[in-house]
């Protein structure tokens, strides 16, 4: 047990490999395209509105279908059953997930150049989490707006939960959300991180051997 | 006679009776055309599109209406002349301001702005028969945005509106002559020497498409009736057709159509540009006016048989043609002949001082169209279609150049015919006034459809008939009931234009617009009182307004929504005012609270599913 403990010891000592300091870098780049890439849309979709209702979410910001004006539609809509304006400005997410995205960005320059086995540990648990807690704070976004109605609406609609990723009816809308390009590649950046790990760990054992 | 032989006599002769009686005497044409094939030609699904724009003029309702094709769906009313309750046109301060004194007009002649002799879907422009005034309305949003007039020095302005081939001018020729300048007293009887007609030129803005008067040219007191400009061969000439040559002042229906001819104008619209420039114009009511007598080379004469009621350049610019509506052809005159004869002064001597082109110098030809012959339209493939409005018939004929054989027998140029219900006046082909027709419909605009539709009592509707002419022979599409009255039209492919549909936030200047509730006041000035109100869904803020009865209250609304089809209107009680206000748009009305008491206003456009809780009051104290 010891043994194998102090084996695996020995190989998260170990600097990454070269292989897994390309595919990081790589990853690394695919994580800054993600920063600026949209990560997910909403869209509404309603006979009189056939064309769509979409708002693009960001790590930084949102941006509405039709110039920025379907942000507006959405909001002068959502008044009639109470819901709060959706402003970018109550998104504290969209402040800190840039900084966040680009500490990870650092991190993993930092393994490129001098990174061992366990920094690259350390980083694919640290974004997951981060990834992990993201999505579940935009959950929990869509809860709370699908939740705190205005009691003095002029519309009363059951509290909701707004779907976060597929689609449902509400009301005469179709509500569709779904990841785009961003979400892929952060997904594509935790990918790269597991083949540095994988081909690391790979050639670390060989050596053992 | 036995008794059975009188039954079987008498049997015999009753069944005879009714047997004719049911039967349609002799010449009456078939009312229904019942091949439901034809109706797929234009069956324009619901959700689909038309393809083109059919704008019509609306006649005395002083309005344009959009109608599609192929379906001839009425689309929308642009009103021009005439308050539109519907739209709020003629409640608030500019459009009241824009209609002047007046509250009607007389449509006959839309015309489209030209860049190089095609359609560019700019601006369309009307005329306003009644009260001398020409409108533009803009195609970026389907509004009237100027009207112009009354025209100075020029009387009943039917002769309009013939655009030149890059819009530089609208043409416009006077209907009625009057004592000029206008205002002055003559006695009827003294018509042939103290009463003019005039010919002007309306300078348009390339860039804003502001209209101004830019020349005219006095001519005899004829009416002056249809006209059409040049281009090509042509180009820098306009053309206009007259009755009344006679000079006649009373029972025209006789005095004005003893003559076998009536004259033709031919304007070079450049030469009277120059003359203007060249100083050789004087001031008439503040307008550059020419004296044909005096500057030679602007205006020449060229008889056309039998009352002519109209004259249009088809769309290589040589071949004109003009019909003499009491006479069964149409004449067809070659404008390179008319060009020389006036270089070789090949003219019958002269008018007051204008030149009379000798008509057979010029003329190509007399097409034995049909009874009553009005107007002609082109389809750039080297057909001519001609409105017969005794006939009620549109007759299809060949252009020139023409074989010997044709020439010898122009009747077998006339190559086909159809029935129309009934008494055609205009008829349009798409881009017949361009250098390239669409050449695919044509719509005959008929005067009367007694019989054609359901009943509606005794004031009748118009009619108005779809015909395909994409084919050797035409054939009858469709036939739709066109609100009165409908003179003239042009047709404009859809995609020529992209109108907005909303007014971007960012265009809007208007000062008093508002667009946040915050902004929203009601300031009081002396018994003057000043709202700036916002409207939404479902809402207008302020919605109270508190005044004192004789107070004048001025509202400037803004509809903040930038969503198409978000239209709000502010109807108020019992103050006959109803503005309606689009997307992004910014309105003013202005108007006495004259007693107390407290008047709901409402929108008056449905909004919303809460549109019935747009409301407020105004509140007026004793």
């Amino acid at each position: 047990m010891n043994a194998r403990l102090s084996a695996m010891h020995r190989i998260l000592d170990r600097p990454v490999n070269f292989a897994g300091r390309g595919l990081l870098l790589v990853g690394i780049i695919v994580l800054l395209a993600g920063a600026a890439l949209p990560l997910w849309r909403i869209s509404l979709v309603a006979p009189q509105y056939a064309e769509g209702l979409t708002l693009d979410m960001y790590a930084y910001q949102i941006v509405a279908g039709n110039a920025g004006q379907d942000l507006a539609e959405i909001n002068t809509l959502n008044h009639y059953i109470g819901m709060k304006p959706i402003v970018q400005a109550d998104f504290l997410e969209m402040k800190v997930m840039p900084f966040a995205l680009g500490v990870f960005a650092l991190l993993g320059l930092r393994a490129v150049v001098v990174g061992r086995i366990m920094g690259l540990v350390d980083l694919a648990v640290l974004f997951s989490y981060f990834g992990a807690f993201s999505l579940a704070s935009f959950a929990y976004r869509l809860y709370s707006y699908g939740h705190h109605l205005d009691p003095h609406a002029p519309m009363k609609i059951t509290p909701f939960m707004p779907v976060v990723i597929g689609s449902q009816q509400i009301a005469n809308f179709v509500q569709t959300s779904l990841p785009l390009a961003g979400t892929f590649c952060m997904a594509g950046f935790v990918l790269l991180l597991v083949a540095a790990l994988w081909t690391s760990i790979r050639e670390a054992r060989r050596d053992q051997r | 006679m036995s008794t059975r032989v009188t039954v079987l006599v008498g049997g015999s002769l009753a069944a005879a009776l009714m047997v004719t009686a049911g039967c349609n005497p002799p010449g009456s044409t078939k009312a229904a055309n019942s091949d439901t094939s034809v109706a797929a030609k234009s069956f324009v699904a619901p959700g689909a599109k038309d393809e083109y724009y059919l704008f019509y003029s609306g006649g005395h309702s002083g309005q344009v209406y959009v109608a599609g094709l192929p379906s001839m769906r009425h689309i929308s009313t642009i009103p021009v002349f005439a308050p539109y309750p519907a739209t709020g046109y003629g409640f608030d301060v500019e459009s009241k301001s824009m209609m002047g004194k007046f509250t009607w007009g007389d449509v006959h002649h839309p015309g489209l702005s030209q860049s190089d002799g095609k359609y560019d879907g700019r601006w369309l422009f009307v005329n306003d028969n009644a009260n001398n005034r020409i409108a533009r309305i803009d195609l970026r949003d389907f509004k009237t945005r100027q009207i112009l007039g009354p025209i100075p020095n020029s009387s009943g302005n039917h002769g309009s509106s013939f655009v030149t081939e890059n819009s530089e001018y609208v043409l416009v020729a006077s209907r009625f002559s009057v004592p000029l300048p206008k205002g002055r007293y003559a006695d009827p009887s003294t018509y042939k020497t103290e009463y003019n007609g005039m010919v002007s030129g309306i300078k348009v803005d390339q860039k804003t498409g502001e209209m101004s008067v830019g020349w005219q040219v006095l001519t005899p007191p004829f009416n002056w009736d249809l006209g059409s400009t040049g281009k090509g061969p042509s180009s820098g000439w306009a053309f206009w057709t007259s009755y009344n040559s006679e000079m006649a002042h009373e029972t025209l229906e006789a005095t004005a159509t003893q003559g076998e001819r009536d004259y033709a104008a031919i304007v070079n619209w450049r030469a009277a540009e120059q003359a203007v420039k060249d100083g050789k114009a004087t001031l008439m009511d503040g307008v550059p006016v020419i004296d044909p007598a005096k500057v030679p080379g602007v205006i020449y004469f060229l008889p056309v048989p039998k009352s002519p009621h109209g004259i249009d350049t088809d769309p290589s610019g040589r071949w004109i043609a003009a019909s003499g509506k009491l006479q069964p052809v149409t004449s067809v005159f070659d404008f390179e002949k008319i060009q020389k004869a006036i270089a070789a002064k090949t003219f019958d001597g002269d008018v007051r001082g204008i030149p009379v082109i000798k008509p057979e110098a010029v003329l190509e030809g007399e097409v034995p169209v049909g009874l009553g012959p009005l107007h002609t339209q082109y389809d750039g493939k080297g057909n001519a279609y001609t409105s017969l409005y005794v006939e009620s018939a549109v007759a299809k004929w060949t252009l020139p150049p023409w074989t010997d054989a044709q020439k010898k027998d122009l009747n077998t140029i006339v190559i086909d015919k159809i029935p129309v219900h009934f008494n055609i006046g205009h008829l349009v082909v798409g881009g017949s006034d361009t250098k390239e027709p669409y050449g695919r419909y044509l719509v005959a605009m008929n005067k009367l459809s007694k019989g054609r539709h359901v009943s509606v009592g005794p004031s009748q509707p118009e009619s108005s008939q779809l015909i395909d002419i994409s084919g050797n022979k035409m054939s009858m599409l469709y036939e739709a009931y066109t609100e009165p009255e409908p003179h003239f039209a042009q047709i404009l492919k859809v995609d020529t234009i992209a109108p907005i549909e909303v007014y971007p936030k960012a265009e809007n200047t208007d000062s008093n617009a508002v667009w946040e509730a915050s902004q929203a006041s009601v300031t009081r000035n002396g018994n003057k009182v000043e709202v700036k109100m916002m409207a939404i869904r479902s809402r207008f803020v302020p919605d109270k307004i508190e005044a004192r009865a004789g107070d004048e209250i001025t509202i400037h609304v803004t509809n903040v929504e930038q969503t198409t089809d978000m239209i709000h209107g502010l109807g108020i009680i019992e103050h006959d005012m109803n503005v309606v206000v689009d997307p992004g748009e910014t309105k003013t009305v202005k108007f006495k609270a004259a007693k107390a008491g407290v008047f709901p206003f409402y929108c008056t456009n449905f909004c919303s599913a809460l549109h019935q809780e747009m409301q407020g009051y105004l509140a007026v104290k004793p």
